[in-house]
């Protein structure tokens, strides 16, 4: 599957600029709202006023008279769709259906679209629809001892076990017992999400903005009951994704309007309406309770963790995945719960699973170090586990304690007087903190077409997604190595389901999927390429699956690790957090392109800050929608921020992985708010165990000698 | 578009990247939307439409400014610069050059933004204009070093959801060495 070694100079592992990087600097890069078509009509959405209840009626007489407005599509007139279908990721999330019926789940959940000529004819329409509910009761709080919480299986099952937990903590000479939240919490990718449905020649063609094209192409032609062929979905150009690009209600409301009206229909979300249409990550509520020997080794370790979930789709935040993977002990126990409320569905959000998971678990391991009186590197370091502590199996590399080295060394961390609240800097309480992450290297059955041109340049076809990654780049340099030429001579061309299924990007998968797919294809077109042969005008071009090499990997504990390290200034009397600086070591395969693997990880490592200093979405328990559903109430870290942040790696090889690559775009944030926390810990002496760290936490918590 | 009484649209000029367009426009439309719907002038991002993220910055009259808090009727007669408009043929503006080697950006959505308000925040700074993060504000004191913390204060309206700080941050730093540069140059 590798290529033969030869003479020319590799170029996986040197930094190269985007290969789309001019278009994005001079605006020429086109995104799913930008291409235009001729007799284009405007879609909006108008989202529900209640948070539960029935659709009585809507006034669309007068709205219908309005100027420019072509259609209002709602429950009574819409085209049905069909839902009972298991799609590429699981059974499809019942709010993408829209206008099925008149039952309202969540406050902000799709009852009409407007289509008109313009989109501030839309828009003035969309707002003076009046829409008369049956209001019903609502449930929106979510609490940790919810009556109705119940395990589920997310990403493995509800829960592992393994020996007596009370005896154990019994027997250990440290326990810690904490409770620990995170908020919810929304991607908020800069580009909204936005999609453009028309039908051409009998095929329905969708501009779209997403992390998938055969994911969101398979979901349309199941939905309106299409053969798979008959649908083309776009996205060659995606502003940001984190999870919440998959299919939603404005791709299904497009291709409505579109069969309805029989012309081009442009739906795009407001940034307003993303709070309730585009997902977002529930808030956890997690226990965690540890019990160690006097050395550190660790005899117990529970973790369980509560998230919830729209009252008509399951999804489970699998809160717990760090402890199955990172420490073992001889009780073992985890679950995962879950409740249903009359909210929007969550969905995957940059690490789902891990970043609020590892905020609980490595801010206690810190609690537990403090305790112990153990450096907190040396105690992760006594607790390596052998084996996968929840599945059992072997590690295919744990590269964990190579970070910590690295990153101590660099970090300064030798010189650490473990002391809290002893530090200061004016007015500034100082503190440093470190935490473990890791993340799964998965992959996903792809399929590649490479081709051998005339002119003896080569193009690579394959349904893959840049949504920011670099993953164009990354698979240009890797296709290069693979043919043995120079970069510039392979062109790659994504995001586009008719080049054949591939893997999305999501769960820092991508890269590693495509780059199998295409190190396949380009193997057998070396061999069918004889030296000094002729190219037919056509090109030589030979398809890949990675189905069946997939199928034949080895079952091991495959992950990505890293350290963080975080310098944090804490204000006593105003309660305000600053970090000063923060510093990342990764062990995370081969790293293709340093240039923008850099990027990956740092902004990782700022989602981290931004998740344990400012976001935090908040819901009104009257209404149950959101206060402040914008930029502006919803803080997202900005450039005043953000400090100094390093990323570096460690060499990092799995024997069995015939790629090599493991996935960057996730592990970056996981860890990262505890080593923020733990640092807040260090400089004050007071533990966070609830995000965010806002000023007013900061205040009441109180601070030694303030 | 469809005819309309005159009390709802207007027929307005608009220079953009020095060209003269003139538009019938819905009172209703934005600068922006002005720029990206009926110009076809697509690099002006529309990340939230609502003055709070930057992506939509373009230069009116040299001065950065959102164009999503702006009317379309109302910019006639203003000198508007958009991405597509900053640089010379084919030589990029060293900001984007800038922004390009460094890869300050990820998605490239806020990218346009990010630029336009980077050049500005270059002439403002060597303006001689302080900033939060200025300690000498008084005038005489002359522009404060363009450090990284200032940079970082200048820039901030400009969101970035990939958190591609670090780069920007080091994209505009060394546009604006190469700016000061050229003038001890040309000085």
């Amino acid at each position: 599957m590798t290529t033969a070694p030869t003479a020319r100079q590799g170029a996986v592992g040197t930094a190269h600029t985007r290969v789309e990087g001019r278009d994005k600097v001079t605006g020429a890069a086109r995104y799913a709202a930008e291409i235009p078509f001729p007799g284009l009509a405007h879609g909006w959405l108008v989202l529900s006023t209640v948070a539960r209840g029935r659709i009585r009626s809507l006034d669309t007489a007068p709205v219908l008279a309005m100027p420019g407005v072509l259609a209002v599509l709602h429950h009574g007139n819409a085209p049905r769709v069909e839902t009972d279908y298991t799609g590429l990721l699981g059974k499809p999330d019942p709010t993408t259906a829209v206008f099925q019926h008149d039952r309202v789940p969540h406050l902000g959940w799709p009852v009409a679209l407007v289509v008109a000529e313009t989109s501030e004819q839309a828009r003035e329409a969309a707002e003076t629809l009046v829409v008369h509910y049956d209001r019903e009761p609502h449930d929106i709080a979510f609490t940790a001892d919810h009556p109705r919480a119940y395990p589920a299986a997310g990403y493995g099952p509800a829960a592992t076990e393994k020996g007596d937990l009370e005896a154990e903590l019994a027997a250990s000479a440290v326990v810690v017992d904490a409770e620990y939240t995170t908020p919810e919490e929304h991607h908020n990718p800069m580009e909204p999400h936005a999609a453009t449905a028309r039908w051409e020649d009998g095929r329905l063609e969708v501009v779209d903005s997403n992390q998938g094209t055969t994911w969101v192409a398979g979901e349309l032609a199941s939905l309106f009951s299409l053969d798979p062929s008959a649908v083309r979905v776009r996205s060659e150009h995606v502003g940001g994704g984190f999870g919440s690009k998959g299919v939603r209600a404005h791709q299904v409301a497009a291709v409505m309007a579109a069969t309805v009206l029989q012309r081009p229909v442009r739906v795009a979300m407001t940034r307003r309406q993303m709070f309730s249409l585009a997902g977002y990550r529930s808030p956890t509520a997690q226990r965690i309770r540890l019990g160690a020997d006097a050395d550190g080794r660790l005899r117990a370790l529970e973790h369980r963790s509560l998230n919830l979930t729209s009252t008509v789709h399951e999804f489970i935040e699998s809160s717990t995945a760090p402890s199955r993977v990172m420490y073992d002990a001889d009780a073992h126990h985890t679950v995962n719960r879950v409740v249903r409320l009359d909210v929007g569905t969550p969905t995957w959000m940059r690490a789902p699973g891990e970043a609020p998971g590892s905020f609980a678990l490595e801010s206690a391991f810190d609690e537990l170090a403090e305790k112990l009186g153990v450096d907190p590197i040396d105690l992760r370091l006594r607790n390596e586990p052998e084996r996968g502590p929840a599945s059992g199996l072997p590690f295919a590399g744990r590269n964990l304690s190579a970070c910590f080295r690295e990153g101590a060394r660099r970090f300064g961390w030798a010189d650490r007087d473990p002391r809290p609240g002893v530090r200061r800097d004016g007015r500034w309480l100082l503190g440093t903190g470190t935490a473990a992450a890791s993340f799964a290297a998965g992959a996903g059955p792809s399929t590649a077409a490479v081709t051998a041109e005339a002119d003896g340049t080569f193009t690579v076809r394959i349904n893959a997604a840049d949504i920011g990654t670099g993953a164009r780049t990354a698979l240009t340099l890797v296709a290069a190595d693979a043919l043995d030429v120079a970069p510039d001579r392979v062109r790659v061309r994504i995001g586009d389901s008719d080049f054949g299924p591939a893997m999305i990007a999501g769960g820092s998968t991508g890269t590693r999927s495509w780059s199998w797919a295409i190190n396949l294809a380009a193997a057998e077109l070396r061999e069918r390429l004889t030296p000094g042969g002729t190219v037919p005008p056509e090109g030589i071009t030979v398809r890949s699956d990675t189905t069946a090499a997939l199928g034949a990997l080895a079952q091991k504990e495959r992950h990505s690790y890293g350290a963080q390290f975080a310098e944090v200034a804490v204000d006593p009397a105003t309660g305000e957090v600053r970090v000063r600086r923060m510093l990342g070591v990764f062990a995370a395969g081969r790293i293709v392109n340093p240039l923008t693997a850099r990027g990956q990880f740092t902004g990782g490592m700022i989602w981290g800050i931004s998740m344990a200093l400012h976001e935090e979405a908040v819901r009104d328990r009257a209404t149950g929608g959101h206060y402040g559903a914008d930029l502006a109430a919803y803080h997202v870290a900005a450039h005043a921020d953000v400090p100094a942040v390093e990323a570096h790696w460690v060499d990092d090889h799995d024997p069995d992985d015939p790629v090599g690559i493991k996935g960057i775009g996730e592990v970056g944030i996981v860890g990262a708010a505890a080593a923020v926390a733990n640092a807040v810990w260090h400089a004050t002496g007071v533990r966070h165990r609830h995000l965010p760290i806002r000023p007013d936490r900061v205040l009441l918590a109180g601070a030694p000698d303030a | 578009m469809s005819s309309a009484p005159s009390s709802t649209y207007s027929a307005v000029t608009l220079t953009v990247n020095g060209e003269k367009h003139t538009l019938t426009v819905d009172h209703r439309t934005t600068l922006l939307d002005a720029l990206r719907e009926r110009l076809d002038l697509t690099g002006t991002k529309k990340g939230c439409d609502q003055g709070q993220c930057g992506a939509c910055t373009v230069l009116v009259d040299g001065r950065r400014n959102v164009s999503c808090l702006q009317l379309a009727v109302a910019a006639e007669g203003r000198e508007i610069t958009t991405v597509e408009g900053v640089a010379e043929g084919d030589r990029l503006h060293p900001v984007q050059e800038a922004f390009l080697e460094l890869d300050g950006y990820q998605c490239g959505y806020c990218t346009p933004g990010q630029i336009c308000s980077a050049i500005a925040v270059i002439e403002e700074h060597a303006a001689g204009w302080p900033s939060a993060a200025t300690d000498d504000v008084r005038p005489e004191a002359g522009p404060p070093p363009l450090t990284p913390e200032e940079i970082r204060e200048r820039m901030s309206g400009n969101l970035c959801r990939c958190g591609a700080y670090v780069a920007i941050v080091e994209a505009v730093a060394r546009a604006a060495a190469d700016r000061s540069a050229a003038k001890e140059v040309a000085a």
